[in-house]
């Protein structure tokens, strides 16, 4: 840049780097409002709690909803647990070593498997293994999979942050190593995980991939039980999407689209609150 | 006594929880190696992976057309999310007032929440047809024969993966120590100066740790690829137009496994895809990690 004074330079280089968030800011408020526009025509209670008919082209997505719901509560029920778990094993009962490294090689490497290889494994492990048909618990726990290391580290994190101060006292009144655990640490700890659980939450229902080959179509079913087979908002979206032509495939595809954006925007919103309050106690 | 075997089982179930992730990775692996088994031990691995024809009909796999497609469209995406990334981390952590910060945060973290699926329609719609109405007219002069392809798909694909490289390239200019910043300005270098010549390089490990981050997410999208690039099995050679559609590992895997009869060597072969993927996306992720544990140790 011959001829530029450094001043000018420097004056150059920050209007780009503001044009820089100011982009990323207009195509996210771009991607929202279209989505909800196009959206907004085909949703409505109808759309929200009446049956499909004639392959998803008419009526409601209530069965997807559930799908979406029961699916993302199965893998949770899964992966909440065994993340807690193994984050309070990880923190608690063990010092680093061998052991802490192979558990958190898996871990993060488990988090690194691109989801269409959850998939396959799933589609592997349930339908031609187990024998099971596409139903909401090979889903739920294919996601549950994919989920886990998410909570694992949440959860470590949160009980890292625990005052070092509150568990010695704890020690120092008596307790046991466990009543310490379930006494101070996890309850101290719980913002932390529940955060965690939401992120889990929010990854799992907006997957598409590892459960598209454990999804049936059609006919529709409200699952009942987790052997039922089901459909969920992202596999829906995606039968429409792939199948769509039309304008009211495309109407429809949105307006399933924006279910799943305001599900976004709620978990988001909810895990944001959560953590503010968690970086309040900390301070405090 | 009763006590102490108490503690005794609370410690080996919390043990049992913590090699769970290990034990699913392990699970998952034998499992893609198995079901790959009856293609690898057919032999030619390195036919599989160089071999530009991929007809499962007449029983040739040649999976080179995905595995350059999922590098071209990666590359792509690299291109977008690289310099914006950065520059977004940049602006986040040197120059944006707080007030601004504070809303620019939730936004990114809201980009990472958007489910892949939205995202593909939101291209497929979007962009597409911006792209074929639009965009022919200002190259060719007439609208194009198709808005799918590479570019579509590196856009979106740049997108998805720009909130980890924010993200990580905040961590590492966070990082870079203070002083550095102080004797900087000390000199009387401008704001641009001190961003271009001490942060940035400081900064270089980790950012190249988020860049490959980003990559390994990048090659693993399954569901927005799989719509808008056109699912052609060739090696896209063109930007924009027929000549740049093309198919990835992912999108092979996601089109054709519905209709692979279990066992046949059409599964087997997809299970190989499945296996390719997998190792790219654990040696960039492995890769990535050592470059950010080697930075925490310094």
């Amino acid at each position: 840049m011959l001829g530029l004074t450094a001043k000018r330079k420097n004056s150059i280089a920050m209007l780009l780097l503001w044009m820089s968030a100011a982009s990323i800011l207009l195509v996210l408020c771009s991607i929202i409002i279209y989505v909800f526009y196009r959206g907004s025509h085909e949703l409505g209670i109808e759309f929200l709690t009446g049956q499909p008919e004639n392959a998803w082209l008419d009526g409601g997505v209530f069965p997807a909803i559930i799908g979406t719901l029961y699916v993302v509560f199965i893998a949770l029920l899964f992966a909440t647990p065994l993340g807690v778990g193994a984050a309070t094993y990880l923190t608690q009962y063990t010092k680093e070593g061998i052991t802490t490294k192979i558990i958190r090689v898996g871990s993060d490497s488990l988090n690194a498997i691109p989801s269409i290889v959850f998939g396959l494994f799933g589609l592997a492990l349930f339908l031609y293994y187990l024998k099971m048909r596409p139903s909401i618990l090979a889903a739920g726990l294919t996601l549950g999979f994919m989920i886990l290391p998410t909570i694992i580290r949440t959860t470590e994190v949160a009980i890292k942050a625990v005052p070092g101060c509150e568990i010695e006292g704890s020690y120092a009144l008596g307790a046991t190593k466990l009543q310490t655990i379930t006494g101070v640490i996890l309850p101290t700890a719980l913002p932390g995980i529940i955060t965690g659980v939401i992120l889990g939450l929010g990854r799992a229902a907006g997957e598409t991939a590892p459960i598209l080959w454990l999804a049936s179509f059609w006919p529709p079913i409200t699952p009942l039980s987790p052997a039922d087979p089901f459909n969920s908002l992202t596999t829906t979206l995606y039968f429409l999407t792939s199948e769509a032509q039309t304008e009211k495939y495309v109407a429809r595809a949105f307006a399933i689209a924006s279910i799943l954006l305001f599900m976004v925007l709620v978990l988001n919103y909810f895990a944001r609150a959560l953590n503010n309050r968690l970086s309040a106690n900390i301070r405090r | 006594m009763k006590h102490e075997n108490t503690e005794r089982i609370v410690r080996a179930a919390l043990f049992l929880c913590a090699i769970s992730a290990a034990l699913i990775l392990l699970f998952i692996v034998s499992f893609l190696f198995k079901e790959a088994l009856p293609y690898l031990s057919h032999g030619d691995l390195a036919g599989f992976i160089t071999g530009t024809k991929w007809r499962p009909s007449d029983n040739i796999y040649g999976a080179g057309i995905f595995i350059a497609g999922s590098i071209i469209t990666t590359f792509g995406a690299l291109l977008i999310a690289g310099p914006l990334g950065v520059a977004c981390a940049v602006f986040l952590s040197e120059v944006a007032p707080k007030k601004v910060a504070t809303l620019v945060r939730p936004a990114i973290e809201l980009l990472a929440g958007i489910p892949s699926v939205v995202y593909g329609l939101f291209a497929i719609v979007v962009i597409v047809g911006l792209l074929q109405r639009d965009a022919g007219k200002i190259f060719t002069g007439e609208a194009l024969p198709t808005g799918k392809g590479i570019l579509t798909a590196s856009l979106i694909l740049g997108l998805m993966v720009l909130p980890i490289v924010i993200s990580i390239s905040q961590d590492a200019i966070a990082s870079v120590p203070r002083i550095y910043r102080e004797g900087s300005y000390a000199l009387g270098s401008t704001k641009w100066q001190t961003i271009q010549k001490v942060i940035i390089p400081g900064a270089m490990p980790g950012i190249a740790a988020g860049l490959i981050l980003g990559v390994g997410r990048a090659i693993g999208e399954t569901m927005a690829v799989v719509l808008v690039l056109g699912n052609v099995g060739m090696i896209p050679s063109s930007i924009i137009g027929l000549e740049s559609r093309g198919e990835t590992l992912t999108s092979a895997i996601m089109l054709e496994m519905s209709y692979a009869s279990v066992g046949s060597m059409h599964y087997a072969a997809l299970f190989t895809l499945g296996l390719v993927l997998f190792f790219m996306a654990f040696v960039l992720s492995m890769t990535s990690d050592y470059m950010l544990g080697k930075r925490r140790r310094n």
